[in-house]
């Protein structure tokens, strides 16, 4: 077989590399190439530098050192029984490629997984061979996220974050019972014992930094991990009570939902019909409710339906509203910060304008309607100084008034 | 400490003041002048502010005359933090009102301090929106700006790009690229102004045109390539990229040229992913013997996943005759050979009758794996779906490519589907020639299974002499044909 030429690899591994959904390069340490002896800078807010048609921002050069895979889990395209095209790259064309990019400003830096070759540790040595290469003889200071293999020896993991900026372990599916099921070769306790370790790593790294200004820093962007959506018969409420324990249990800065879609050379274990984009949408805006709204688990649970289904036709926000009535309508004059989140259409910075505004002026609609995306849509939920829902929030047509008109997002190849 | 609001000479045209500053983004220069008026007070009303360029310039304006000495006494302004970092990002705006609305924000934030806090006022709202505007502009400076590499007289490489900012960010955008092209030689030229890093010094430039950037670069295939191989046809979201970048970017990005094809071609994609599992079967097998390997491995369809093993036809690689059955039986899949058991016998013993030679007959099955369900220790026949009929089509399609029989005789109806394609009516269909694709003929009859399962309930229509009979005369026909055809 003759050798593929660099284009041809980096095609496969880039396609082999799209299915997953994280390219953020933010919330790293501070640096630039000031002094030093190549490129490269992070200026904490990520920057993406194109976006491709699928919505989603290039910031990284996402791909893999290799798509060949021992591993055989069902949902994946590099899966060992899968037809798929195989390509390699050695470190060196990583390293080429990744500065050639970011020398032309095509990218924030790198994201680099792999397939597993030999076995895990070896796998993982090559990766972290391609970070060292970058930093240590190219000087770069640009962002580097290596995906980490939760079977390598523990020393290696702890290596992958003494170069990387943010270091992954995917859990892949929400549940045990889908792993086991879908990705026979993994196993849960080994995925969560290496994300353990990556945390105490982390929060070590951290403690001493505090100490000694010298210590080594230890992935300063923290860790994140991403589950598929709609493989397996994970409910909405099973996959937002499963993020929050991740979240509270390793520190991770992001969880990442990526709704199944369908590759080509499909394993038939899987459902041939893609779960609807919405979903995993909402399942976004729920994390965000947890996140930076101040939700419990729970309540965002309770937005479901007795399935434990988010509804698909509004946000879970709204959702949450119309269930809880009797929290509403909330008085934007008097009503405390963790009130006003959770009047539906408001956001965390129309909330921080109120509370500025209103220290110097009592609300009137007039006011809310410059201060906000869509006066219709919170009229229903709030008290203003020349406004109150009479009954509103007891109307069974509330819904109607207030949710988005178009009942469900069309599929294009719906029979 | 507050001026009073009606100082000066009333406001008749002429009696303003006129202020001109150096450039379209000197906020030191405004921040001087505003300074020195406000200590005068000044009122806004009075004031006009014009920038180099004929930006806002008024040709009736009055002749300008020298700003108002303050009083010695008068106390220097102060204003918050906020409004002095929003203003630092509004004035780089294009909007030529962005001067007067800063003075006159100023102004009032004499007489109540906290007015920035009011995100209800209608200034303070102005102020924010040409703020983030530029933020925006300069974010996106950041993210969509192209290097393209050039070779410099003694050697070395200069990274030049050409963007066209909408605002006047270029200078407030230098320490980003300084900061992070350190060790590099570049230059960002646009049609405000240029800028040229030598690895140690910034110097600026002139106005610059397009066709001073060179046209291409060698890299910028690759970066196509990831771009386009990145892109999941699966999750077409084509608003969501505009949101982010909007079409007046495309011109200068060397990947954008793409789009509209990714996002044409994509649906296509998609449904051919989708398909039938949509599944790369790779290259057609060269030999019969790459078809019975390749099918034992094949796990496209959930009979192929269920644990039993794959059975291949069989036959003279050169057949005259191919003979289609549905999928192996029970006997079938355990001796991994076709057509030997209940079914099989039948047919071989009617085959006899009507002078047709199995042994010179290529025989297979439209489906290669056995499906079953158990009832009790025995495994039952389940009939194959049509998606698993048309994934296995690739494999029967491998053997009629490789054996090429002039005749085929597809027995029931999933074999007359993996023969065409679609599903037909046995009985409509029986006894006549149908013409494949390429040239082919094609005979379709009954299952000899079906026979077995009908009563034995003498020559009554349906019952099973009578069609056993016209299973007969179906052979019998392909028999005369296939002599015809010699």
């Amino acid at each position: 077989m003759t050798q593929k030429t660099v284009m041809e690899r980096l095609e496969i591994l880039a396609d082999a590399a799209k299915y997953d959904a994280s390219c953020a390069s933010s919330g790293t340490a501070k640096r630039n190439s000031k002094g030093g002896k190549g490129i490269g800078s992070t200026e904490g807010m990520g920057i993406c530098h194109a976006y491709a048609p699928d919505g989603r921002c290039i910031s990284l050069l996402k791909i893999l050192l290799t798509n060949h895979c021992v591993f055989d889990c069902h949902y994946c395209i590099n899966r060992k029984s899968s037809n798929t095209r195989r390509a390699r790259f050695t470190p060196q064309e990583v390293v080429d490629l990744t500065l050639a990019f970011y020398r032309r400003n095509y990218i924030e830096g790198l994201f680099l997984s792999s397939g597993i070759v030999k076995n895990a540790s070896h796998t993982m040595e090559q990766l972290i061979e391609v970070a060292r290469i970058l930093r240590e003889e190219h000087d770069f200071r640009g962002y580097i996220h290596l995906k980490t293999i939760p079977e390598a020896d523990p020393e290696l993991v702890a290596r992958a974050g003494l170069w990387a900026d943010r270091v992954s372990i995917n859990v892949e599916l929400p549940t045990v019972a889908g792993l086991t099921r879908l990705a026979p070769d993994k196993s849960a306790t080994q995925i969560e014992g290496a994300m353990g370790t990556l945390k105490s790593a982390i929060v070590e790294a951290k403690d001493a930094r505090r100490r000694f200004r010298s210590a080594p820093k230890f992935a300063p962007g923290g860790q994140s991990t991403q589950m598929i959506v709609g493989a397996d018969a994970a409910s909405d409420a099973d996959i937002v009570g499963r993020a929050s324990a991740l979240y509270g249990r390793f520190g991770l800065r992001r969880v990442y939902y990526s709704a199944f879609s369908p590759i080509p050379d499909a394993s038939a274990v899987l459902p041939l019909q893609r779960p609807p984009l919405i979903r995993e949408h909402r399942l976004y805006q729920s994390d965000w409710l947890m996140r930076f709204y101040g939700y419990a688990p729970q309540e965002v649970q309770q937005a479901a339906d007795d399935k434990g289904m988010l509804p698909l036709n509004m946000d879970p926000k709204l959702a949450w509203a119309l269930k809880f009535r009797d929290v509403f309508p909330v008085d934007l004059n008097r009503a405390a910060r963790e009130q006003l989140l959770r009047v539906p259409g408001l956001g965390v910075r129309a909330v921080n304008a109120i509370l500025g505004a209103r220290r110097l002026r009592r609300l009137r609609l007039e006011d809310v309607a410059r201060l906000t995306v869509s006066l219709a849509k919170v009229r229903p939920f709030i008290v203003t100084a020349d406004w109150r829902p009479t009954l509103l929030t007891d109307r069974s047509d509330l819904q109607a008034l207030v949710a988005p008109k178009r009942a469900e997002q069309l599929e294009l190849f719906s029979a | 400490m507050i001026p009073a609001r009606d100082h000066g000479s009333g406001s008749a045209p002429g009696s303003g003041w006129v202020v001109s500053l150096a450039a379209p983004d000197d906020f030191d220069g405004w921040r001087e002048v505003a300074r020195q008026l406000l200590r005068a007070a000044i009122p806004p009303e009075q004031v006009r502010w014009e920038a180099p360029g004929g930006e806002g310039a008024d040709l009736f304006a009055a002749a300008a005359r020298p700003l108002p000495v303050p009083p010695a006494d008068a106390p220097q302004p102060r204003v918050s933090r906020a409004f002095v970092q929003m203003a630092q990002s509004a004035i780089l705006h294009g909007d030529s009102a962005r001067f007067a609305l800063l003075y006159r924000l100023l102004w009032r934030l004499q007489s109540c301090p906290r007015l920035m806090e009011d995100a209800a006022d209608p200034d303070v709202r102005h102020i924010d929106r040409l703020a983030r505007t530029v933020r925006r502009d300069i974010h996106k400076m950041r993210a969509f700006l192209r290097f393209r590499v050039v070779e410099e007289a003694d050697g070395q490489e200069r990274y030049v790009a050409w963007f066209e900012p909408e605002h006047h960010i270029l200078r407030a955008n230098a320490g980003v690229f300084v900061r992070r092209f350190t060790q590099m030689r570049w230059s960002i030229l646009t049609p405000q102004g240029a800028l040229h890093w030598d690895g140690e010094i910034l110097r600026e430039g002139p106005p610059a045109q397009r066709s001073d950037a060179p046209s291409g670069d060698p890299t910028e295939d690759l970066w196509r390539k990831y771009y386009a191989s990145t892109f999941n046809p699966a999750r077409l979201k084509v608003g969501a990229m505009l949101k982010e970048m909007p079409r007046k970017y495309w011109k200068n990005m060397p990947e954008a040229a793409l789009i509209p094809e990714l996002v044409a071609g994509a649906q296509a994609r998609e449904a051919r992913m989708v398909e039938a599992g949509s599944q790369a079967f790779g290259e057609r097998p060269a030999s019969l013997a790459e078809v019975a390997s390749a099918i034992a491995a094949c796990r496209r369809c959930a009979i192929g996943c269920n644990g039993t093993s794959a059975v291949p036809g069989e036959g003279p690689r050169k057949a005259r005759l191919m003979i289609v059955g549905e999928q192996p039986g029970d006997m079938e899949e355990q001796a991994g050979r076709p057509f030997i058991g209940p079914a099989g016998q039948l047919l071989r013993a009617h085959l006899n009758d009507t002078g047709l030679d199995v042994n010179a007959a290529y025989v297979t099955n439209a489906v290669k794996h056995f499906k079953f369900a158990m009832t009790g220790k025995r495994r039952l026949h389940q009939s194959p779906t049509a998606g698993e009929i048309d994934t296995c089509r690739w494999w029967v399609e491998s053997e009629r490519a490789l054996v090429q029989p002039r005749l085929i005789l597809a027995l029931g109806a999933s074999a007359a589907r993996a023969m065409l394609g679609r599903t037909v009516s046995v009985q409509k269909e029986r006894g006549r020639p149908h013409r494949l694709e390429d040239g082919t003929e094609l005979w379709i009859t009954t299952h000899p299974s079906y026979l077995l399962r009908l009563k034995d309930d003498g020559r009554q229509e349906g019952g099973r002499q009578i069609e056993e009979a016209r299973f007969r005369d179906d052979l019998r026909a392909v028999a005369a044909r296939l002599r015809e055809l010699a």
